[in-house]
């Protein structure tokens, strides 16, 4: 489909345009109005994306409705299988700007399978994780990304469950873009929804999500505009890794492991701390990085992990699909039908 | 001087060629079939292994068996009973003797009949010297010393050369039935187009077994099967398998839709996996996913972004993408699913033959979920099977199931080629114009718009929650839930108006009908044939479509005082037919995880009959 050679001014969208006629049914002050209200701000920006080239695919859980407050195309589709039919929507029609919307519960309980192997097949898709720590749509039933110990319905003496490290787990399964985000930061969740729109290949961005409801407060540390400056750590590429409400701290590499320390006269030197690299091939900083979340003496990292580069399933099936036709000829029905060993009754 | 050999003319012979798991008794087996086709006469095969890729050598449960029918006229089955087995060790005379026809001849490898091979099987003296096989025509043949000696001089080690042995058993055969070798050789040269030892040793081994039938005192008769009068045409062999892979491929081109497979390998089924991934150069998409779940909703992501989707499994997968069928049934999307049935429940029988997924096919999903369900009746019929699942899925916006089995997605048989210019058009119709689209509104056939993500300004959403009534809203309202669920209901049972009537062969009305559907079409058909032949009047009909069934079927039923349904499960069909039409049937059901025995199925007609013979 082309456009036909036509000189078409574009008029820039708004988040408006974005938003469907459908009323937005989350509970009030649930974080998912806040991660909504980004990808609506950011999409206008994506560059070189038209709105209906644009699909979102969820599975079952609250934020699995975010489809149907995005006026684009959109399938809510079966608990835990989102990355799986985006799988097919993308490598059918691989123009197309595929993203996917999961809680921790459908992403990583019951949709796991699909999550890692979405992110080694480094399919283009974007994968943005609403974390709450919490089964929300089934009223309060820890989830696999709840904290030890945590009571719920379900564990009300106290969950035993080791929690999955989301950011880890992507990491682990070689998704070629890793990044976090917090719903009550506005600024810096738009920013990351751009980069993942840019990225090629499996993007995956964790989102601190609050639920209001039934884990109300769970990132409290990372979000109040008191504590967060100490305890979150912006990553930035090429930019040695500071944090702290009067920018004192930083992040050292000590005998192999992660150490915080303070910085300045009699102090240690900016030089000391590691200079973050998006980019590095080796998984060793940003696995680090992953596993400082929920270490009360780290603080939480976020921003991008890791990107690199890699060739997509749906570009190697696409490409694949040249080479063979170049190599066998364009395929010929009637040939392959009276092909192998043939005879000739009269 | 050898004496010249008798030649005896017959219409018509089974073979089973039975060995070791590794010892190719596949190989053998499809080889023959290969040339016999070519040769012209009808054939049916069964192939017969265990689930064990290499079960322990010599034992009796990693027997590998491959059975052949053929003759001078039309035949329907791989035959009841085989009257030759090629029993390369003595756990394969153990494991088949009892399905020998009496007077049945056994080719024996004797050199694989020493104590230990006579102990794995469970023998306690050696039955080639026991006389434990009087009645039968025994040819005690050396074949694995036979082989060694032509081979003498090759550069292949002497376990390399014990692998060539089914090819002298395989040139042996071709003498005894007169056939030609060129077929099998021009097979060797291009499977070891880059190995000229193997070529040489493959074929030498063959003409050795050839020629030793010529040469050797101990056969004395050849025989002879004339090609059989098949309808004018060119054919090939093929299997079941492939010719799915084939019928889909051709709905591709006849839809101009890029065909999307998402499969997980699973036996008996991933041969059609197999097959369709060989077609990039048609712009086939195959995709092996991470499961039997990822499968299907792959192939709904693509069905979704417009393509003609499927999905491949057997039993056990068919209920791992349960859950998703029901997606594909709320979200009206066109999408395949392939089940190749296999022996059940649980892992049940993965390599054997059986019939029982019908229920799970037109029934087993949550909620009211209406399916269109369609099955082969023979390994060529797959091709015209799975058009029509591309065709009904399309047409009504559906998922389609179509079954096929074990025993015709392995088995061969001759097929008379159709062009392509004479297969059935596949019209697709993308909805594009944005004025008064409603992504539920309904055509005359209550199917609702295709519409590919990417058209400008249709813009909506769908999902598995319960869809307002054409807007496609989430409702949870009582009246458009009944609404809905019985207009999808009506949707799948209006594809009745659309597909062919249930034929009668024989007379139209009557004392008995044999109704059947799926794989044991060739097993009915032959067992009615002799029944007629021994007087009696029985007409049968075969099912093709079994949701929903043919709109003439009730009256069909009504024309007969009674109906035998064999089936290869407990009596799935003959549920579905009491609960629909009120009439009540007979049952014949044997769950052997083999084909029905023609036989077995004669005598129940017989004995339905009883007393009414006019012969």
């Amino acid at each position: 489909m082309g456009d036909n050679g036509k000189e078409i001014k574009e008029i820039k969208l708004t988040a408006k345009d974005f938003a469907s006629d459908q009323d937005v049914r989350w509970c009030p002050g649930c974080g998912d109005y806040s991660i909504l209200a980004q990808v609506q701000r950011s999409f206008p920006d994506m560059i070189g994306v038209k709105k209906e080239n644009i699909v979102w695919i969820s599975g079952i859980g609250c934020s699995s409705r975010f489809p149907y407050y995005m006026d684009t195309y959109g399938y809510h589709t079966i608990h835990g299988r989102a990355p799986a039919i985006a799988t097919g929507v993308k490598v059918a029609m691989p123009d197309l700007s595929v993203w996917v919307a999961a809680g921790d519960g459908d992403l990583l309980s019951i949709g796991g399978n699909h999550f890692i192997h979405a992110c080694r097949k480094n399919i283009d898709l974007k994968i943005l994780l609403f974390n709450n720590r919490i089964y929300g749509l089934t009223k309060g039933q820890y989830s696999p990304t709840s904290e030890k110990g945590k009571k719920t319905k379900t564990s009300p003496y106290g969950s035993v469950d080791n929690p999955f490290n989301p950011a880890a787990l992507a990491l682990g399964s070689d998704a070629t873009f890793v990044g976090r985000a917090l719903d009550g930061d506005a600024k810096h969740l738009q920013a990351m929804i751009k980069r993942v729109a840019e990225h090629k290949g499996a993007a995956f961005l964790e989102i601190f999500q609050n639920c209001v409801i039934f884990n109300d407060g769970a990132f409290d540390k990372l979000t109040d505009k008191k504590t967060r400056d100490d305890n979150v750590l912006y990553l930035e590429h090429g930019k040695p890794m500071i944090f702290g409400i009067n920018k004192n701290k930083g992040i050292v590499l000590e005998n192999g492991k992660p150490a915080v320390v303070e910085i300045g006269e009699g102090k240690r030197r900016v030089e000391d701390l590691i200079v973050h690299d998006e980019n590095d091939e080796s998984f060793l900083i940003a696995t680090m990085l992953a596993h400082m979340t929920d270490n009360p003496n780290m603080p939480t990292p976020v921003g991008v992990f890791r990107q690199v580069s890699r060739p997509t399933l749906d570009g190697e099936i696409e490409d694949q699909i040249e080479q063979v036709k170049k190599m066998k000829k364009e395929g010929d029905l009637e040939k392959v039908l009276f092909s192998g060993n043939t005879w000739s009754v009269n | 001087m050898v004496k010249e050999k008798e030649v005896q003319q017959i219409t018509e012979v089974t073979v089973r060629f039975a060995g070791d798991s590794g010892d190719g008794m596949q190989l053998t087996g499809s080889q023959f079939s290969e040339t016999t086709a070519i040769f012209g006469n009808d054939l049916s095969t069964l192939p017969d292994y265990p689930a064990e890729i290499r079960a322990p050598i010599g034992t009796v449960y990693g027997v590998s068996g491959f059975q052949l029918h053929f003759s001078s006229a039309d035949i329907h089955t791989p035959g009841d009973r085989p009257d030759v087995l090629v029993a390369m060790n003595p756990a394969a005379i153990k494991k088949n003797i009892g399905e020998l026809k009496p007077g049945a001849m056994i080719i024996a490898n004797t050199d694989s009949f020493d104590k230990k091979n006579l102990q794995l099987a469970k023998y306690e003296t050696n039955p080639l010297e026991d006389n434990s096989l009087i009645g039968y025509e025994v040819y005690p043949v050396p074949i694995a010393h036979l082989t060694s000696k032509a081979l003498e001089g090759t550069k292949l080690s002497p376990k390399e050369v014990s692998r060539c042995k089914n090819f002298f058993a395989l040139g042996l055969m071709y003498w005894l039935y007169d056939r030609p070798l060129e077929p099998t050789q021009k097979w060797i040269h291009d499977k070891f187009k880059n190995k000229p030892e193997f070529i040489e040793a493959n074929e030498k081994a063959l003409i050795a077994g050839y020629n030793y039938g010529e040469n050797t005192e101990i056969f004395t008769t050849r025989y002879n099967v004339e090609p059989a009068k098949l309808p004018k045409g060119i054919y090939r062999s093929i299997s079941g398998n492939e010719a799915t892979a084939l019928g889909f491929l051709a709905a591709s081109v006849k839809s101009g839709l890029p065909l999307f497979l998402g499969s997980y390998p699973i036996t008996p089924a991933s041969e059609i996996l197999q097959y369709l991934s060989y077609y990039k150069n048609f712009g086939v998409k195959t995709l092996q996913a991470e499961d039997e779940i990822a499968g299907i909703t792959s192939a709904i992501g693509a069905a979704y972004a417009g393509n003609l989707a499927l999905t491949t499994t057997s039993g056990p997968g068919l209920a791992l993408k349960t859950e998703a069928i029901g997606l594909a049934v709320m979200t009206e999307l066109p999408l395949v699913i392939v089940d190749v049935q296999r022996g059940g429940p649980s892992t049940g029988l993965p390599t054997k033959t059986e019939q029982a997924d019908l229920l799970q096919a037109v029934y087993g999903r949550n909620g009211e979920s209406p399916v269109a369900v369609v099955a082969a009746s023979t390994p060529s019929d797959c091709f015209n099977m799975a058009l029509e699942a591309a065709r009904i899925a399309i047409k009504f916006m559906t998922p389609v199931i179509l079954l096929t089995d074990g025993y015709l997605g392995n088995g061969s048989e001759p097929w008379n080629v159709p062009h392509v210019k004479d297969l059935p058009e596949i019209p697709v119709k993308f909805r594009t114009e944005k004025e008064g689209f409603a992504p539920y509104l309904r055509d005359e056939n209550l199917a609702r718009p295709w519409v590919k993500p990417g058209t400008p300004g249709l813009e909506h959403r769908v999902g598995g929650l319960e869809k307002a009534n054409i807007t496609g809203n989430v409702s949870y309202d009582p009246d458009n839930h009944d609404l809905m669920i019985k207009l999808r209901e009506k949707k799948v049972k209006g594809i009745a108006k659309d597909i062919p009537l249930l034929d009668i062969d024989g007379d139209q009305s009557g004392e008995l009908l044999v109704l059947g559907w799926g794989g044991t079409y060739g097993a009915i058909k032959e067992a009615v044939i002799k029944v007629r032949e021994a007087g009696y009047k029985v007409s049968q009909a075969h099912l093709r479509y079994l949701n929903p069934f043919p709109s003439n079927t009730e009256k069909v039923l009504k024309s007969f005082k009674k109906i035998l349904i064999p089936e290869i499960n407990l009596g799935q069909l003959a549920k579905i037919i009491r609960s629909e039409y009120l009439i009540p049937v007979e049952q014949f059901n044997v769950v052997r995880g083999l084909p029905f025995r023609v036989s077995d199925i004669e005598n129940k007609i017989i004995e339905m009959l009883g007393g009414s013979s006019n012969g």
